[in-house]
């Protein structure tokens, strides 16, 4: 059940430090969503704000709203628990547990928080979770071996049975092809097309070709120079960005003249 | 000389060569194997020489024939190998001589300890205690040359269940410590004035740590409270602080990813804690404890103070005097049981030394099998 994220005017803080001033962004549900821009400009940083795991970082704060569905993310008693849980994440590097097994990697969500699951249950989510991620046929035979044993595009699609087995609304992922062959990203990024019609979904990515392919619509953030903040340039469809974008900025950046 | 030595192994390797085969550029000269035997025989000769010149000894022997071994090798290899290898042949030789002298004491304590405590060791000494046997039974046995009677059952048992208890302190309190440090207290000033007081008291002598369990017991209990508890209390004093350190560093090296991997699936963080931070590191912290259970397991001045010394078998920790096996050594040597025949009570504390090595001998084991247990699961 895919939700749409509405940003209203958002700052974000690492202590003193700004590093995102002023986003405002709409994002559809069942969509792929792209954010593209230099190194330094705050696209992980915007991303980990919408799952309310920006926090997690000693003196990170935001101000201004997110609202899942008009829901604000950061109302007075909202638990950031349950926002991770409807709101998923994919990490740059694949980060399976090391201590758990591949079926016990997908189970993580519902395992680590003490959910009682039986057992056809379990295996019914395990397999339905690993075909969603394209990595069933390859792990079947031996879902009981630990989960670091699999190659790195393995892992990462390990990382996203894992998250969509929590059945999130939305899914986000931080450049989740870079540590990855083109064949283990062509994987993910097929995996991503068919995430689409299900969730909504958004992703960080240096890979220009990639953001065309696999996003309708793609955000373009900058920075005016060091120690200033990161900021949404441009925001909109796919095929706009990269054929007649309305900045300057965003032309020379997308055609590959950005210093 | 090197295009002599070059030569004499292309030579010996030419059996398996191609039939014309240039010379390699890039093989430089090289000692055959059997030199470096050579000049160890050589050196072992003149030093064995040298030592009798000043009236020989093995000490003397061995440190002559090693220095001369050094200088002959390092520049026997650098003349035919180079510089460079010269180098390396004498740093090689110099670190095999250190680990060598480390190993020298090693080596010679388990010596002493097996020699002088073998004789010792039978079923009566380890299931039997000391109930009973006074300086009159020792003077009999020793006239009649029978075996030795009294046993260190239970000084072993004392052993056993004061470390037993002190560890069931710790390792609650100093993981728990950790886990704070790590996980919650991060830059906090709590975390800055626990992290010092647990530098201070890894500082702490063992006999003040002894003297603090008793005053303390002294306080609720009155004066001469001495019971196998307040032993326990009195280690777990000097165990804290080693437990916490090293859970703290395995905590550390946790990397932040698993937690925000777990963060990110909606897990709160207590839970992240207690099944993905822990569990990660749980092989490193097993054998932390284990290390530090050997380093109090050997503890006696503490125990003197707060167990004191028993002769008979005392398995309640909670009721009356008890026996270690240190407090145990330290009493047969220090006040044999028959001062005018003490070859009995030197025998028992003897055994027991062997008893109480093998005994921190097992634990390594056990902290390296604990180990392997728990580390992550490799391969497919
Ligand atoms: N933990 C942190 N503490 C303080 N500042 C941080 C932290 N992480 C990032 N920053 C700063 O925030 C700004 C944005 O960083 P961010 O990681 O979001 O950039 P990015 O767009 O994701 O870059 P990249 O494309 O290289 O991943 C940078 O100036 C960075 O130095
Ligand atoms: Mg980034």
């Amino acid at each position: 059940m895919a939700k749409r994220i509405d940003v209203n005017d958002l700052n974000v803080y690492y202590s003193k430090f700004l590093a995102v001033e002023g986003v405002s962004i709409n994002i559809e549900p069942k969509s792929v969503t792209a954010f593209i821009g230099p190194s330094g400009c705050g696209k992980s940083t915007f991303l980990r704000t919408l799952n309310r795991m920006h926090e997690v970082i000693p003196g990170g704060r935001v101000e201004g709203q997110v609202l899942l569905d008009g829901d604000d993310l950061y109302g007075a008693g909202v638990d950031p628990v349950t926002v991770r849980s409807q709101i998923g994440m994919v990490f740059q590097r694949p980060n399976p547990f090391p201590t758990m097994s591949i079926k016990d990697n997908v189970l993580a969500g519902v395992k680590l928080n003490g959910t009682k699951i039986s057992r056809s249950d379990a295996d019914d989510l395990v397999e339905k979770s690993l075909r969603g991620a394209n990595l069933w046929n390859e792990v079947k035979d031996r879902l009981d071996k630990p989960g670091s044993g699999l190659s790195g595009g393995q892992q990462q699609r390990l990382c996203i049975a894992r998250t969509i087995a929590v059945k999130p609304d939305v899914i986000l992922m931080d450049e989740p092809c870079s540590a990855l062959d083109p064949i283990s990203t062509l994987a993910i990024e097929d995996l991503i097309n068919e995430l689409k019609s299900d969730y909504t979904v958004v992703i960080v990515t240096h890979n220009m070709q990639q953001a065309a392919r696999v996003s309708d619509k793609t955000a373009f953030f900058n920075i005016a120079g060091t120690g200033k903040p990161g900021k949404l340039i441009e925001f909109n469809d796919t095929t706009a960005i990269f054929s007649n974008p309305e900045q300057k900025a965003t032309e020379d950046y997308v055609s590959g003249r950005f210093g | 000389m090197s295009a002599t030595t070059t030569n004499l192994n292309n030579k010996a390797n030419g059996n398996s060569a191609p039939p014309v085969r240039k010379r390699n550029s890039l093989a430089k000269g090289k000692l055959p194997k059997w030199a470096i035997w050579a000049i160890a025989a050589g050196s072992i000769v003149l030093g064995a020489a040298a030592s009798t010149l000043t009236g020989f000894n093995v000490a003397s022997f061995a440190i002559y024939s090693a220095i001369i071994f050094l200088i002959a090798a390092s520049v026997i290899t650098t003349v035919v190998e180079g510089k460079r290898r010269g180098k390396n042949a004498m740093w090689t030789y110099l670190i095999y001589a250190a680990f060598i002298v480390a190993l020298i004491p090693l080596a010679s304590v388990l010596y002493t300890v097996l020699q002088k405590g073998l004789p010792g060791i039978n079923s009566h000494f380890l299931f039997s205690s000391m109930n009973g046997v006074t300086g009159a039974v020792d003077n009999q046995t020793v006239a009649n040359g029978e075996p030795v009677i009294g046993g260190a059952y239970h000084a072993v048992m004392g052993t056993l269940l004061i470390t037993l208890w002190a560890t069931l302190i710790s390792v609650p309190v100093g993981m728990l410590t950790a886990v704070y440090l790590v996980e919650y207290g991060q830059g906090k000033a709590l975390s800055k004035a626990i992290t010092f007081f647990v530098d201070v008291m890894t500082g702490i002598p063992s006999i003040v740590a002894g003297l603090f369990a008793a005053a303390l017991f002294g306080i609720i209990l009155g004066p001469n409270a001495r019971m196998g508890i307040v032993a326990a209390v009195a280690l777990s004093v000097l165990m804290i602080p080693t437990v916490v350190r090293s859970t703290e560093e395995m905590l550390k090296i946790v990397p932040n990813e698993l937690r925000e991997a777990s963060f990110a699936l909606g897990v709160r963080r207590w839970r992240t804690i207690l099944k993905v931070v822990i569990p990660t590191a749980i092989s490193g912290i097993a054998s932390g404890v284990t290390l530090a259970i050997a380093r109090v397991i050997g503890e006696t001045a503490p125990i003197l103070v707060t167990a004191g010394i028993a002769s008979n078998i005392n398995l309640n920790v909670f009721a009356n005097w008890m026996s270690t096996l240190p407090t145990f050594i330290y009493y047969q040597i220090l006040t044999p049981t028959s001062p005018t025949n003490v070859d009995p009570s030197v025998q028992r504390a003897w055994a027991a030394a062997l008893l109480l090595i093998l005994m921190v001998m097992a634990l390594n084991l056990i902290a390296r099998l604990v180990a392997s247990i728990f580390a992550p699961k490799k391969g497919r």
